[in-house]
């Protein structure tokens, strides 16, 4: 990073506070930072606190996280938003999570949006008995094997009981019914959906069915949601070499899944921010470690790969990576270094998600991209700074708002699944157990971090340093084009993808080079407002 | 007529509206150096925001009062105050729309009072206008959220006095496309006007030099206050209520000369608000438009044997709806099936009495859902279905070309540019209804004729 960019950014975050009234720029100041990648020195961000009202996020609500983001994907639950139509109607089928049945007899609910569209009555007198009916009819027409209920904004007002009304109707339908205290308000951003949903899945679903599968390399992929057909790539990968995908939380996965998931003897954590709850949760209470991996990239994804060998240990599983990783990198490389050409050096804005703002800097890197700012939109501290620093985060009413459940080894199934020298060995070879170093560590010195940025302060940030392509999602998009600015949609792909896996990291690259290098953005400016007056000469 | 009964059913399966604040919202950017403000939780902004944006595939901000769990509490006022604030501070804009949501609703926070609140409490110079409109999400549909918002901006903002050489027309939900349409029939009446809203440049305008902070467009708050003062207004849809329908307020205020149109789809409605305008201004009716309605009969007839006796289910916001049903009648294709998720209690009436003929081949669904619509496709087994993006699936399962019309439409591109309205929008219509029929037939062919 030159001293020269480093310094501009300085500028440029004075700039971007100037606009705000004294409280509110006190109160965004502490989400920008220059970035020190040294533990050491690294600074301290804040993250993860209430937006300011009338500041424009990116962010969304509870709901949006537990119902659209975790719980969504899950092709055969019948998921019922509890209350008045809008939020059922914007969460249905906006993610681009794809599934595959295993065959004609199998479900796929996703295309549906149940909602009890709750009227005016409902809300002065309770909408209890509109959703019991609703979830019986639901039961009648697709009989389903599991039902969720997802609570919105009013629902906590008025006292609707969920919970009560998903017992009573386990009972009467005699499949399993669970519902989600996730009414909108409840947290700061997605990120409290997110967990209220592990907690219900934790508590409702994981450790139904204890059939254990006879395979050898048991593992569960978790936060891999599937855009864009991800994680069909990455299970292509995983059975190439042998490796056993028990369940996927939650692309392309079914109830069932979910019910087994305790049967691994590893768990893959994708997207750290929305589902590292469930992994320390089943680490407990059945004695599975998880790992960060990182999918996103051909070179992560063969580092992840060898992980994943190093935690079995077996040199027949390792021997078996490396002959999968020397098959599919050629085709990667020749590829990758016909877009290098054309993309080297270019730089690159990212401001996302809770995780792929992170991981995505992983492919532009392949294509020689510079990564000059970043930032996420619902991440906590830990993302950013690395798990080292959860012991110092602070705990706040909204954070307080949102259950942490008490959980036990189970007196049964427990089973930790190295012994005390295994874990130790593996730690003495540099391997990381329960660990997330966070985006800063990767990024360099100099560089703008920005938590939660705002469309002001994007639309600035745009206008004053132009980068070559900057990464958003959909609510962002057309502004950034606006200002001449290439826009990759990193929630949704622009319809495009995958990009997780060697095959992924192949049609990044494609699309990318095609973004930054597009004949269009040459012909924002007209000729006429080019160069008047050679205009005048040929028209004389 | 057949006036379907409401589903008996508790649970929607695949709803056929939107939430209220949406349609509020959309309102509030077709006002120039406007901010749309929802008071509730950040997620209605967001999903309200992202989902405008899959549609215009332009950028809309929308501010939130971001309520906490202590807001639903004490109430959301400070919150809004807070917001109110922040965004003048960053945009300056000059109109504030403030539309509530389910949340603040059920809490019952009073608006006016923080209003009045915040007018004694800030007083720097360069206060933008603030609007405040109703829009819980647990009444009525987007099209209310609209309508009712329309009407909001037109109490709280016009004024009276010695009329001008000027009309005002509100459209309803109609695309870009349709409201540069009408923009362009007032300037060739010789009109000065006021279309409210007007987000033809907002939500579809060019790249930019520099940046702006708020979309340059829209109608003008100085227009807005004319529309007192209008010599006639007219509001576009057949099923707006009463209540709803701004023009009627401001002939009863203003005691402005006012009419209630269908949506111009068609020769029969186009011809109406042509001559509506002609009476208006006493000038004729300007020759390309005679032209335009040539052409459009010309094609007609050329095509008329391709469409008779076929049938369409159309579905979406119920103007929309009864416009094209009124449109299909004349070309010989049934409409059989008219669909809306809204609930106005008007669309049976007003199909009932512009197509007697059609009495008892048409089935008129109110409150549906898309489970719904299903069923009566399968019962009718239409040769089209019309409608939004939304029915892309069922289209997909039982073969049923689908024509993209109205909102959402987020698995095209251009929605926002689909032209609905006038001559030149039904010539649009009808060429690819036409087409697509003949597509259906060539495709299903075994020869495959490449020539008609």
């Amino acid at each position: 990073m030159s001293e020269n960019l480093a310094q501009d950014f300085a500028v440029t975050r004075e700039k971007l506070l100037k606009v705000y009234p004294t409280k509110a720029a006190r109160k965004r100041a502490k989400h920008m930072v220059l970035n020190d990648p040294d533990p050491e020195t690294m600074p301290e961000i804040e993250a993860n606190v209430r937006t300011i009202p009338g500041i424009i996020t990116q962010r969304g609500c509870t709901y949006a996280g537990c119902k659209g983001v975790v719980v969504g994907p899950i092709r055969d639950i019948v998921n019922i938003t509890h209350g008045p139509i809008g939020c059922g109607f914007y969460s249905w089928l906006t993610r681009r999570n794809q599934t595959k049945p295993i065959d004609d007899n199998d479900y796929n609910l996703m295309n549906y949006c149940f909602s009890t569209d709750m009227q005016e009555d409902d809300i002065v007198f309770g909408g209890e008995k509109k959703l019991r009916q609703a979830v019986r009819e639901a039961y009648e027409i697709f009989k389903p094997k599991a039902i969720g209920i997802f609570s919105t904004c009013p629902v906590g007002l008025i006292g609707d009981d969920v919970h009560a009304v998903a017992r009573e109707m386990k009972e009467e339908l005699g499949i399993n019914v669970f519902g989600f205290s996730c009414e909108g308000y409840k947290g700061v951003s997605q990120s409290a959906g997110h967990h209220i949903a592990n907690n219900q899945m934790f508590k409702h679903v994981i450790g139904l069915d204890d059939t254990v599968r006879d395979s050898k390399y048991k593992i569960n992929l978790l936060g891999e949601y599937n855009i864009g057909g991800d994680a069909f790539e990455i299970e292509r990968i995983l059975e190439k070499c042998g490796i056993d995908l028990i369940a996927t939380f939650s692309g392309n996965s079914s109830y069932d899944y979910f019910a087994n998931a305790h049967t691994a003897d590893l768990n893959c954590i994708m997207c750290h921010r929305s589902i590292n709850y469930v992994a320390d949760m089943m680490e407990i209470k059945y004695g599975i470690p998880w790992i960060k991996v990182n999918f996103i990239g051909a070179e992560a994804t063969a580092k992840s790969l060898r992980k994943i060998a190093q935690y079995f240990g077996d040199p027949e599983l390792k021997e078996r990576v490396e002959k999968v990783i020397a098959e599919e990198m050629p085709e990667v490389e020749k590829h990758r270094a016909d877009a290098r050409t054309r993309c080297e050096g270019k730089t690159v804005m990212l401001f996302v998600g809770g995780s792929r703002a992170h991981h995505y800097q992983d492919l532009f890197a392949e294509l020689g991209m510079r990564t000059i700012a970043a930032g996420y939109e619902f991440a906590h501290r830990d993302d950013y700074e690395g798990r080292r620093v959860l012991p110092t985060i602070k705990i706040d009413a909204d954070s307080r708002n949102i259950e942490e459940l008490t959980v036990e080894p189970d007196p049964e199934r427990y089973r930790y699944r190295k012994t005390e020298a295994e874990v130790a060995e593996l730690k003495a070879q540099g391997f990381e157990f329960r660990d997330y170093e966070g985006m800063m560590a990767q990024m360099a010195k100099g560089t703008l971090v920005i938590d939660d940025i705002s469309h002001y302060e994007m639309e600035k940030l745009i206008a004053y340093h132009k980068p070559d392509i900057f990464c958003a999602g959909i609510k962002e998009k057309y502004v950034i084009q606006k200002m001449g600015v290439p826009c990759k949609q990193l929630h949704s792909y622009d319809y495009s993808g995958p990009y997780a896996g060697f095959k992924g990291a192949i049609n990044f690259y494609r699309d990318i080079d095609r973004l930054v290098n597009s004949k269009i953005w040459g012909y924002i400016q007209a000729p006429w407002e080019k160069n008047p007056e050679l205009i005048a000469t040929y028209v004389k | 007529m057949n006036i379907r009964e409401l589903p008996t059913r508790e649970v929607t399966i695949n709803a056929c509206k939107l939430c209220n604040p949406l349609g509020a919202s959309l309102v509030f950017r077709g006002i120039e150096g406007a901010v749309p403000l929802l008071h509730g939780s950040q997620g209605c902004a967001t999903y309200i925001r992202r989902y405008l944006i899959s549609h215009f595939k332009e950028p809309i901000d929308i501010a939130s009062s971001n309520f906490s769990e202590s807001s639903t509490i004490f109430g959301g006022g400070p919150k809004l105050k807070q917001a109110l604030k922040n965004v003048i501070d960053q945009y300056q804009p000059t109109f504030i729309g403030i539309a509530t949501t389910c949340l603040s609703e059920t809490i019952g926070d009073d608006l006016q009072l923080i209003l009045d609140e915040f007018n004694r409490e800030y007083r720097a110079p360069g206060k933008p206008l603030l609007v405040t409109v109703s829009t819980p999400s647990y009444q009525g549909s987007h099209i209310d959220g609209f309508h009712d918002t329309v009407r909001a901006v037109i109490e709280q903002v016009a004024t009276g006095g010695p009329k001008k050489n000027m009309v005002s027309i509100f459209p309803g939900m109609v695309s870009a496309a349709d409201l540069r349409l009408l923009k362009e029939v007032l300037t060739d009446f010789g009109l000065d006007f006021l279309v409210l809203p007007d987000y033809s440049e907002t939500m579809d305008g060019g790249m930019w030099d520099t940046y702006q902070k708020i979309a340059p467009g829209g109608a003008s708050v100085d227009k807005i206050r004319a529309a007192g003062r209008s010599k006639a207004v007219i509001q576009l849809g057949r099923t707006v209520r009463k209540q709803q329908n701004a023009a009627e307020y401001l002939k009863e205020r203003f005691g402005v000369e006012s009419y209630q149109l269908g949506l111009p789809v068609g020769i029969r409605e186009t011809d109406r608000l042509m001559q509506t305008l002609a009476v208006i201004t006493g000038n004729d009716i300007p020759q390309k438009y005679q032209e335009e309605r040539g052409r459009l009969i010309d094609a007609y007839v050329d095509a008329h044997k391709y469409l008779f006796g076929k049938k369409a289910a159309i579905y979406g916001e119920p103007d929309l709806v009864l416009g094209i049903a009124i449109f299909l009648a004349e070309v010989g294709v049934v409409p059989v099936i008219c669909a809306t998720g809204a609930r106005t209690g008007k669309l049976g009436d007003e199909l009932r009495c512009l197509l007697p003929e059609l009495e008892g081949e048409i089935t008129v669904a109110e409150g549906i859902d898309f489970d719904d619509i299903r069923t009566l496709v399968e019962r009718v087994q239409p040769d089209l279905l019309i409608g939004n993006s939304k029915g892309y699936p069922l289209s997909r399962q039982s073969g049923i070309p689908l024509i993209r019309v109205g909102f959402p439409i987020h698995d095209r591109i251009g929605g926002q540019r689909i032209l609905h309205l006038g001559y030149r929008g039904t010539q649009h219509l009808f060429d690819q209804i036409v087409n697509e029929l003949i597509r259906a037939r060539q495709d299903r062919s075994p020869i495959g004729w490449s020539y008609m």
